[in-house]
C-alpha cells in the first residue's frame, strides 16, 4: 500500500487513491481500486511532485482524448470540468449518492471516486455514451415513460447503474433491480418508478434482441 | 403524460445551475468555523493571496462585506439592522463563513482556503435545546435562548374539555432535526457584464433571489438575472438567498472574472437549513363514542443559531373537529446551523404528536382508529373563524383509503411469532398553507399553431412545466410537443413567487389557462373581423375556427391578421385567492411495517397514501411525488437525525454515509396512491389544491402506529432506529 502523501500545508487529503487505500477496510474496496490498469501503470514510477502533471490517455464514450492532468484529479473532474461532459453530475465528491456514476470497462463505478489517472486505459461510458446520436438509449427511454425521476440530478446516475444492471443481468428480478440502484441515491424517493423503469427497459431490450 | 422536459432530464443535456462553464470562469471555495460556538480573533490570509492560480480572496475586512445579515425577529429586514453579517467574527454555529477564494481551478481554492490562518477565540455553546432554555446556559444571541414570548392560540376552555372527557391522556413527543440533503448542492455561479450581474442559481424561483440579491449589493432589479431553469432539488432549503451568492458576486466584481461558487457536501449538511428538532406535549381528551373534547399542545423547537420560527401546532386546531384547544409554542436558540422551511414545515412534526395520540385514544376507548377520526372530521376552517373549507375530502380519504388497503381484515391478520412481527397503521393531515398569488404568465401562439409558455415559475422536479403545457393543450388544442415552455428566468420570464407550500400548480395554474383563454378570445375577435360574423358565434377547436352553424371553417394559415402579426400573446395575471372560504388540501397514509424483535429493524413493506388534492393534473408526476413524500417521511419516522457532538458541539454525522437517507433498498415494495377528486368548483378555475406537501405530512406517523400495532410499544422519539427498538423491547419485558 502507498504511503499518504503529505503536501506543503501538511494536508493529506490530496491523494485520493492513498486515502481509499488507507482506510478500505474490506478486501472488495481495495481490490475495486487496485484492479484498474491506470493504477497499475503508476506503480513502480516516480511520484509527481505537487502540481506536477501527469500524461494519460482516456476512452471515453468510444473517444480517444490525450491530455495532461493533475494526479490528484478525479475522473468525475476530469469529465466535468475538463471534457464539458456535464451528464455526469456532481452530489457529493466522496463516493456516497452515485450521482456521478459511469461505467468502467462495462462496470458501474463512482467517477468521484476514480483519479482519472486510474481510468487510464479503460473503456469510460458516460450518459453521453449510451446515447445513439440525440436518440435516447432504451434505459432513457424507459426512464421517460415510467418518470422515474423528479428534479433529474441523481437520474444520469441511475441510468448509468440501470446499464450497468441489465447488461449484466438482461432479466432481473425486483430484488436485483433493487440491488441494482442501491448505490444511488435520490432525495425526491423516487425510486419506485426506477424500478418500474428498470424493468421496462428490460423489456425493451427483449423485444430489441428478439 | 411523460414529462414535456423528460428528455433533457434523462440525456443529461438539461443545463443545473452547478453544470454551468462559462469561459475565463473561477471556482470559489468557502472557510467555515470549525467551531460550535467562537470569535474570529485574527484571519491571515497573506499566504493564501500568494499561491497559485487564486485570484480574490474576501474577509470581513474587506468594506464591500460589510452586508447585514439575518433580520431580527419580526422586523422582516427593513431597516432595522441585522443579527449578523456575511463574515461576522462572531460564529455561533459550525459553518458560519469567515473568509472566501476564488482560483483558477477548485483544487486550487481549497488549497488556498487551507492556507488561511484563523485564530479563534472558542466559547461555550448550547447544542441542546432543553439545556438552552434552562438558566446558566451560553446565550446564543443577546438577550438569552429563548425567542420573543412563548407564541399561544386558544379556543374554549381546554380545563373545561378535560373534565367534561371520559379519557384524557398526555404523552410527550420528539423529533429530530433533519436535513434536506438535496443532491444538488447550494450554490451560484455569477458574471459581470459592466454594472449587470447575471446568476445561475440553484433555487426553488428566481425571483425573491434577485429581490434579495438586489438588495444586498444595493442595485436595482433590472441589473439582476437570476436563472434556475432547472435545478437539482430543494425541498424548502432553496427558497432564500445564500450567503454563497454574494461572496460570488463579491469575489467576481474584485478578479474580474466569472465565479463559480457551489458548497461541499459536508457543507451542506451545516449552513443551508434542516427541518427543526421538537419536543411536543401533546394532552387529549376523548368522550367513549369518540368525541374529542379538548387537545392541548406545548411545543418547543430548536431553532439553531438565528430566528426562524417553524410552527407545528396547526394542525392541533384544525384536522379534527374540538371545541376546546390551546396550543403554546416556544422556539430556542442553539449552537448550530438555523432551520429553514422544510417540505411542509411543522406539519410532520405534528402529525407525529397528533396522529400517534389519536391511535392511543382510539385504543383506550375500544375504537377503531379509522372510526375515531371519522367520527371528528371537520368541514369549517376552526383556525380561520369556522370558515367553510372549499371541500373536505378527509373522510373519502379515510374510509375509501381503508377499503382500498384493506384495512379491517390487514389489522386483525395474525402479527406473527418472531423475530418478525408485523402490524398496520394509518395517519391523518392536512396542509395549512395560505401562501398565494400574484403571478403573471404569458401565453404565445405562433402563426403555425405551436405555442409558448411564459412563466416564472421554478420546476422543482414537480412537473410543473408539464402540467402548465397540459393546460394550454387542453384550452387551444396544440399538440404537447409543440409548446415550448420558458420559465424561471427573471430576464425573460414573469413574476411569480416561490414554488413552495405547494402552491405552485394551485396559484399559477389559473393564470395559465386565463392567457390561454385571452390567446384564444384574441383568435376569435380577428376570425370575427374576418368573417364578419360576431365573435360570440366562433368556436377554436383543434387548430381551427368554426362558426356555430357548422357551416364556416377557418384553419389558422387562412386567418389573415395572424399570419400578418405572427403570433397572438395571452397575458394574465392571477389576482388574490378570495377569502370567504378556506382551501386545505387533506390526507390519509396507511402503512403496513414488521419489525426484527431480535436487531430491531424495521422494514415499511406496503403503503397506501389517499389524497384530497382537488383535481389531479397529471397521474404519473402525481404518483411520482406522493410516493417521494412518503418516502420522504419514512425517512424521518425510522433514519434522518442530526447528531451534534456533545463534547466539541460539532455535527458529527455531516455527510450521507452517517446521515441515513432512504435508499432503494427502503422503499416498500408495495405502494398505492388513491386520488380523491372531490370536484372543488371554489379553491380555483383549475379544481386544483396542492400535492407537493401533504405526499409526507402523515407518512412517519403511520409507520410509528404501525410500529405499535405490530409490537405493542410506542416509539414517541423520532427515529426509530434499531437500538431503540431493542431498548424499549427490553424494558418492556422487564416490566412484564
Amino acid at each position: 500500500m502507498e504511503k499518504p502523501t503529505i503536501d506543503s500545508q501538511g494536508h493529506t487529503g490530496l491523494s485520493r487513491r492513498s486515502f481509499v487505500n488507507s482506510v478500505a477496510t474490506g478486501a472488495a474496496a481495495e481490490a475495486a481500486v487496485l484492479t484498474l490498469p491506470g493504477a497499475a501503470a503508476q506503480t513502480g514510477t516516480k511520484p509527481p511532485q505537487d502540481g506536477e502533471m501527469v500524461a494519460v490517455v482516456l476512452q471515453i464514450n468510444g473517444r480517444t482524448h490525450s491530455m495532461n492532468v493533475e494526479p490528484r484529479w478525479t475522473l468525475q473532474y476530469v469529465l466535468r470540468d475538463r471534457l464539458g461532459l456535464m451528464a455526469t453530475k456532481d452530489g457529493c465528491e466522496r463516493g456516497e449518492c452515485g450521482a456521478c456514476t459511469v461505467l468502467i470497462d462495462g462496470i458501474s463505478r463512482y467517477s468521484c471516486l476514480t483519479l482519472a489517472v486510474e481510468a487510464a486505459g479503460c473503456q469510460i461510458t458516460t450518459v453521453e455514451g449510451l446515447m445513439n446520436g440525440e436518440q435516447l438509449g432504451t434505459v432513457q427511454q424507459a426512464f421517460i415513460e415510467e418518470d422515474a425521476f423528479q428534479c433529474g440530478y441523481c437520474t444520469p446516475g441511475q441510468v448509468v447503474s440501470v446499464e450497468a444492471l441489465l447488461r449484466k443481468t438482461p432479466e432481473p428480478t425486483f430484488e436485483q433491480i433493487r440491488e441494482g440502484v442501491s448505490g444511488n441515491l435520490c432525495r425526491c424517493g423516487a425510486y419506485n418508478h426506477i424500478f418500474r423503469a428498470a424493468q421496462r427497459a428490460a423489456e425493451l431490450r427483449k423485444v430489441g434482441r428478439g | 403524460m411523460p414529462r414535456i422536459d423528460g428528455y433533457e432530464r434523462v440525456s443529461g443535456t438539461a443545463v443545473f445551475p452547478l453544470d454551468v462553464i462559462l469561459p475565463n470562469m473561477l471556482y470559489g471555495a468557502i472557510l467555515r468555523c470549525p467551531h460550535a460556538h467562537a470569535t474570529v480573533k485574527a484571519v491571515d490570509t497573506a499566504k493564501a493571496r500568494e499561491m497559485p492560480g487564486v485570484h480574490a480572496v474576501l474577509t470581513d475586512a474587506d468594506p464591500e462585506a460589510q452586508i447585514g445579515w439575518f433580520s431580527r425577529p419580526g422586523s422582516a429586514g427593513s431597516g432595522s439592522p441585522a443579527l449578523s453579517r456575511l463574515f461576522d467574527p462572531h460564529c455561533r454555529f459550525e459553518g458560519e463563513e469567515v473568509a472566501a477564494v476564488a482560483a483558477d481551478s477548485p483544487q486550487q481554492a481549497w488549497d488556498a482556503v487551507r492556507a488561511i490562518r484563523v485564530e479563534y477565540e472558542v466559547l461555550p455553546f448550547v447544542s441542546d435545546m432543553e439545556a438552552a432554555l434552562k438558566p446558566g446556559a451560553p446565550d446564543v444571541q443577546e438577550g438569552g435562548n429563548r425567542m420573543g414570548n412563548p407564541r399561544e392560540t386558544k379556543r374554549g376552555d381546554v380545563e373545561k374539555g378535560f373534565a367534561e372527557a371520559d379519557v384524557v391522556l398526555e404523552e410527550t413527543y420528539r423529533t429530530s432535526c433533519d436535513i434536506h440533503t438535496c443532491v444538488e448542492a447550494h450554490g451560484s455561479v455569477v458574471q459581470w457584464d459592466g454594472d449587470r450581474l447575471t446568476v445561475w442559481d440553484t433555487n426553488q424561483g428566481p425571483f425573491p433571489i434577485q429581490a434579495a440579491l438586489a438588495g444586498a449589493l444595493r442595485m436595482p432589479l433590472s441589473k439582476v438575472r437570476v436563472i434556475s431553469s432547472y435545478m437539482g432539488g430543494g425541498f424548502g432549503s432553496k427558497l432564500n438567498l445564500g450567503k454563497y451568492s454574494v461572496i460570488a458576486a463579491l469575489m467576481a466584481r474584485k478578479a474580474a472574472r466569472p465565479v463559480k461558487l457551489f458548497l461541499t457536501r459536508e457543507e451542506t449538511f451545516l449552513a443551508v437549513g434542516n427541518r427543526p428538532a421538537h419536543i411536543m406535549k401533546l394532552k387529549a381528551g376523548v368522550k367513549k363514542d369518540g368525541t374529542l373534547t379538548a387537545l392541548q399542545l406545548t411545543g418547543v423547537g430548536e431553532m439553531g443559531a438565528y430566528p426562524a420560527a417553524t410552527a407545528v401546532g396547526y394542525q392541533v386546531g384544525d384536522l379534527y373537529k374540538c371545541p376546546n384547544v390551546r396550543i403554546e409554542e416556544t422556539m430556542a436558540y442553539i449552537n448550530a446551523g438555523p432551520n429553514r422551511a422544510f417540505r411542509a414545515p411543522g406539519f410532520p412534526q405534528c402529525s407525529w404528536a397528533l396522529e400517534q395520540m389519536m391511535d392511543a385514544l382510539a385504543e383506550k376507548i375500544g375504537m377503531d382508529p379509522v372510526d375515531l377520526r371519522l367520527k371528528n372530521i371537520s368541514t369549517v376552517c376552526q383556525m380561520d373563524n369556522n370558515k367553510p373549507y372549499t371541500s373536505t375530502g378527509l373522510r373519502e380519504c379515510l374510509s375509501e383509503g381503508a377499503r382500498a388497503f384493506n384495512w379491517k381484515e390487514s389489522r386483525s391478520r395474525p402479527k406473527g411469532e418472531g423475530p418478525w412481527v408485523r402490524g398496520v397503521g394509518v395517519a391523518g393531515g392536512m396542509w395549512g398553507s395560505q401562501n398565494g398569488p400574484p403571478a403573471t404568465v404569458i401565453v404565445k401562439l405562433y402563426a403555425d399553431g405551436s405555442a409558448n409558455l411564459n412563466m416564472g415559475a421554478a420546476d422543482l422536479g414537480t412537473g410543473t412545466k408539464t402540467v402548465m403545457a397540459m393546460i394550454v393543450a387542453e384550452e387551444l388544442g396544440v399538440p404537447m410537443d409543440r409548446i415550448q415552455v420558458e420559465n424561471a428566468d427573471t430576464g425573460n420570464t414573469q413574476f411569480t413567487s416561490q414554488s413552495g407550500g405547494s402552491k405552485t400548480v394551485y396559484v399559477d395554474s389559473p393564470a395559465v389557462r386565463a392567457a390561454a383563454l385571452e390567446v384564444k378570445s384574441s383568435l376569435l375577435d380577428m376570425a370575427a373581423a374576418q368573417l364578419k360574423v360576431p365573435a360570440a358565434d366562433l368556436n377554436f377547436k383543434d387548430g381551427e375556427i368554426l362558426a356555430e352553424t357548422g357551416t364556416q371553417r377557418l384553419a389558422l394559415r387562412d386567418l389573415r391578421q395572424l399570419q400578418m402579426q405572427q403570433a397572438v400573446v395571452g397575458v394574465a395575471v392571477r389576482g388574490p385567492v378570495q377569502s370567504d372560504k378556506v382551501v386545505r388540501p387533506f390526507v390519509t397514509h396507511f402503512a403496513e411495517v414488521e419489525v426484527n424483535t431480535r436487531t430491531g429493524e424495521v422494514r415499511v413493506v406496503r403503503m397506501l397514501a389517499a389524497h384530497d388534492s382537488g383535481r389531479v393534473m397529471n397521474l404519473l408526476t402525481y404518483r411520482n411525488q406522493v410516493f417521494g413524500g412518503f418516502i420522504m417521511g419514512l425517512g424521518l419516522a425510522t433514519m434522518e437525525r442530526r447528531i451534534l457532538d456533545p463534547v466539541t458541539g460539532k455535527m458529527a454525522n455531516a455527510n450521507w454515509h452517517d446521515y441515513k437517507i432512504p435508499t432503494a433498498k427502503d422503499v416498500p415494495a408495495q405502494m398505492t396512491v388513491l386520488p380523491i377528486d372531490l370536484h372543488d368548483t371554489e379553491c380555483n378555475t383549475t379544481g386544483t389544491k396542492g400535492i407537493g406537501e401533504p405526499a409526507m405530512i402523515p407518512s412517519a406517523a403511520a409507520i410509528a402506529n404501525a410500529f405499535y400495532h405490530a409490537t405493542g410499544v410506542r416509539i414517541t422519539a423520532a427515529p426509530i432506529t434499531p437500538s431503540q427498538v431493542l431498548t424499549l423491547l427490553a424494558e418492556r419485558k422487564t416490566k412484564g
